[in-house]
């Protein structure tokens, strides 16, 4: 690697639009050797474009793109990126998953050929996850599709940070937490520190203002397609980050006092068990909130499909919907509107006797696009033209506007920024207190704090059950591992 | 202005504009002589590729993998039972109709039982079926051809100004269906599974209720065409089905379904099998030799396809 004073990225005057929407609103940034630098802004704010960009998946209406002070814009794709050692993590995974962990990882490093290449794969990628992610616990001759969100991402990571003939130089990392627990998220922001002090760059982009600001030597805020604030990061604060945001400071999460009163009072809605022996059992009941926690994958997406089924071992008494949190696999409909995407889940409510009224699911998606603030001109428009928080809003509008009384979200914040979730985690409240109850899987502390009630996961079993008034950091971190571990 | 530009997005333009220009090249070549009987001919024909092609498309609109291959022999068995069921009366004609449909929901019945059952993939499930029902279509009609009542075969050959009767009834066929997929529950239910299945369950879809039902309502379809086309040859034929099972899946895609799932249209299908049937004639009528015909077709029928996809074809 050469090491040039300069910095290893130049954008200058950036700027791209799609059809109406000002995506990036002429941006420069320049990146130097050996930082780390943070990228926050509101769903739609421009951050995944501009990464895009810088990546080569999309070409800038004008502007120019320098790598090592040579500009590289014309003709920029993402073959040239790989060859000047720019890599992306991507919020959306990238991996093919009807191929092995290995076979995946030779994908982006063709440089790994000829005779014994699926040895030199499994080396390559199996070192950079032990690296990266010590204890793992994922095979490379893995399927990728049978692996969980959470360690399909360590894959994509450690894909990113492997180096054959190309170093890498620049690594981009858009929202690398969201999938991850608590843990390997430590481990990977740790590697990020390591792999910075030894001269390489990473852009860190995040929701979670905790992680850029202990992560990040420079962090830039994005707004409406521009960076309105860039400093070294020890000048901001919480605060200072979310004003330059542009949305209200976050308040303290909601005492929910009243828990104790449900609880006794209440009827039982779901009772539901996980298959794993000497599980206790999950009880959540009329209009409380109750939190599944613990470390990622560890049977809280399963056992919530299973009250989703009203399966065989969990008892159910109403209709549930459901949010998805990989969006990808389990939420979206690529091919339709936003509008059709939120009205799927209560079409029965658009029946004019055997017909669908398609005007009144036009305004009911209109209605929830105004209510949980979806950044789009028209409903009418295609859903993969809205960002991944954005998408993420219209799965959550689908599932509440469904005549549901039972609603389960599967880690539903992912990519989604701190403005919309305050205003979702209100939504919530207030849709539980009419007397819809909420099973929620979060691998976030925060999000835990506005449950009623929480179910401590691992390893497939639900090992401990805490009121709201018992509930810390350290005692659900305590029970998501083995003591004798 | 802006009205022509989404005219210009519609994906069955192309199947109508393709029909459209092989018939005027048919005319023009025979200085517009027999044109009308061709477009006559074309719409009785066309009739009996968009009975197929309508469950057809449902099916194929299920997502990749999802095709009914038994079709043909569908077809053969429901025009072989209720043919012989008849005996060429008139007064059994509604018990035929019914033994026809019936038929076909049975075998609808078994192909997803397989499916769903056996876990056997759609396109060899049916493959497999199909050689059960055409061995029992042999075993039923024992190579006799058995003449339709006369009734049927008049309402299948019967003409009002011109036009026949059997494509009018097809065309109102075609208007239900157009309903079906766009403005019922159990449509848009087909166009979210096509997408993403698993989504679609997730969403509150009853995913195998639906699949039951298209495959089921597929096998009838085929049913009914047995039955109008065995009135309308003169008796059910043991090969009669033979040139549905490619035509079925040709009409659906150049109509402007895509062959992924997940996106479908009506109007195409009836663009789409007036195409088949016009190119087919235009070829016949420039004295066009079987081997050049068949060249002809299939590369008339990939530039249909490319063109329609506008070179943005989902793979």
């Amino acid at each position: 690697m050469s090491v040039t004073s300069g910095p290893i990225v130049r954008l200058d005057g950036v700027e791209k639009s799609f059809g109406a929407v000002r995506a990036l609103a002429s941006v420069s940034l320049d990146l130097m050797p050996g930082e780390c630098f943070g990228l926050v802004g509101h769903n739609g704010a421009g951050k995944s474009t501009l990464m895009n960009v810088l990546s080569g998946n999309l070409m800038p209406d004008s502007g120019q793109i320098l790598i090592g002070g040579e500009d590289v814009t014309a003709g920029y794709t993402p073959q040239t990126a790989m060859r000047h050692g720019v890599r992306c993590v991507y919020q959306e995974l990238s991996l093919c998953p009807n191929l092995t962990v290995a076979e995946n990882a030779r994908i982006s490093h063709p440089a790994v050929s000829g005779i014994g290449w699926r040895r030199a794969a499994r080396a390559l990628i199996g070192g950079k996850l032990d690296e990266v992610f010590p204890g793992h616990g994922i095979s490379t001759d893995d399927v990728v599709g049978d692996l969980s969100i959470a360690s399909r991402q360590m894959v994509e990571i450690s894909r990113a940070f492997a180096v054959t003939d190309v170093a890498a130089r620049v690594v981009i990392l858009d929202e690398p937490t969201s999938s991850l627990d608590a843990v390997a998220a430590e481990k990977l922001l740790k590697h990020v520190r390591r792999y910075v002090s030894e001269g390489g760059t990473v852009v860190l982009i995040s929701h979670l203002l905790g992680e850029i600001l202990d992560t990040s030597d420079r962090i830039a805020v994005m707004r409406d397609g521009g960076i309105v604030a860039l400093d070294e990061a020890s000048g901001f604060n919480r605060n200072s980050l979310v004003a330059a945001m542009g949305s209200v400071a976050e308040g303290a999460a909601q005492e929910a006092a009243e828990q104790a009163v449900i609880r006794a009072t209440a009827p039982v809605v779901v009772s539901a068990k996980p298959a794993a022996p000497e599980s206790l059992t999950l009880a959540a009941h009329k209009g409380e909130v109750v939190g599944l926690a613990g470390l990622a994958g560890q049977g809280q997406t399963e056992l919530l499909v299973k009250v989703f089924d009203h399966a065989a071992g969990t008892k159910v008494s109403g209709a549930v919907s459901l949010v998805a949190g990989d969006r990808q696999t389990d939420g979206v409909f690529p091919l339709w509107s936003i509008a059709e995407n939120i009205s799927i889940g209560s079409l029965r409510q658009f029946l004019d006797g055997f017909l669908l009224n398609h005007a009144r699911a036009h305004a009911f998606a209109e209605e929830w696009r105004r209510q949980i603030g979806i950044r789009t001109p028209d409903v009418a428009e295609p859903i993969l033209s809205l960002s991944g928080g954005n998408q993420q809003k219209a799965l959550f509008a689908r599932a509440l506007g469904a005549p549901a009384e039972i609603i389960v979200m599967d880690d539903p914040m992912r990519g989604v920024d701190v403005g919309t979730k305050q205003e979702v985690y209100g939504m919530i409240r207030e849709q539980a207190s009419r007397g819809r109850t909420f099973l929620w899987y979060t691998t976030e502390m925060d999000e835990l704090r506005n449950c009623d009630h929480v179910y401590v996961f691992r390893e497939g079993a639900i090992v401990a059950d805490l009121a709201h008034s018992e509930m810390t950091e350290e005692r659900v971190l305590h029970a998501s591992f083995r003591a004798d571990a | 202005m802006k009205r022509l530009a989404s005219l210009l997005k519609q994906p069955w333009l192309w199947a109508w504009g393709g029909a459209l220009a092989v018939w005027l090249a048919t005319a023009a070549y025979t200085q517009g002589q027999g044109s009308g009987q061709v477009l006559s001919a074309a719409l009785t024909f066309g009739a009996f590729f968009v009975i197929v092609a309508l469950g057809q498309m449902f099916v194929i609109t299920l997502g990749p993998g999802n095709v009914d291959l038994s079709i043909p022999a569908c077809m053969t068995l429901a025009g072989t039972v209720s043919m012989k069921a008849m005996e060429g009366s008139g007064a059994m004609l509604p018990i035929g109709l019914l033994l026809a449909l019936a038929v076909g929901l049975v075998v609808g019945g078994v192909n997803y039982t397989l499916i769903r059952l056996l876990r056997i993939p759609p396109i060899i499930a049916t493959l497999s079926s199909s050689f059960i029902f055409q061995s029992a279509a042999i075993w039923w009609n024992r190579g006799l051809r058995v003449k339709p009542p006369t009734a049927l075969a008049d309402f299948a050959t019967a003409k009002v100004a011109g036009i026949p009767v059997i494509a009018i009834a097809v065309i109102l066929l075609a208007a239900c269906g157009h309903v079906l997929l766009t403005r019922t529950v159990y449509g848009r239910s087909v166009v979210a599974i096509g997408q993403n299945m698993r989504a679609a369950h997730l969403a509150g879809i009853k995913v195998e209720r639906v699949r039951a039902a298209t495959y089921m309502m597929c096998a009838t379809l085929a049913g009914l065409c047995g039955f109008l086309l065995a009135g309308f040859s003169g008796g059910a034929a043991l090969n009669m089905g033979e040139e549905y099972l490619l035509s079925s899946i040709a009409v659906v895609v150049i109509g402007g379904t895509s062959v992924a799932g997940g996106f479908a249209n009506v109007p195409g299908l009836w663009g789409a099998a007036l195409f088949l049937f016009l190119l087919v004639t235009m070829l016949n009528t420039m004295g066009a030799g079987a081997g050049l015909r068949m060249v002809l077709t299939g590369l008339i029928i990939i530039g249909v396809i490319v063109a329609a996809s506008g070179g943005k074809r989902r793979t």
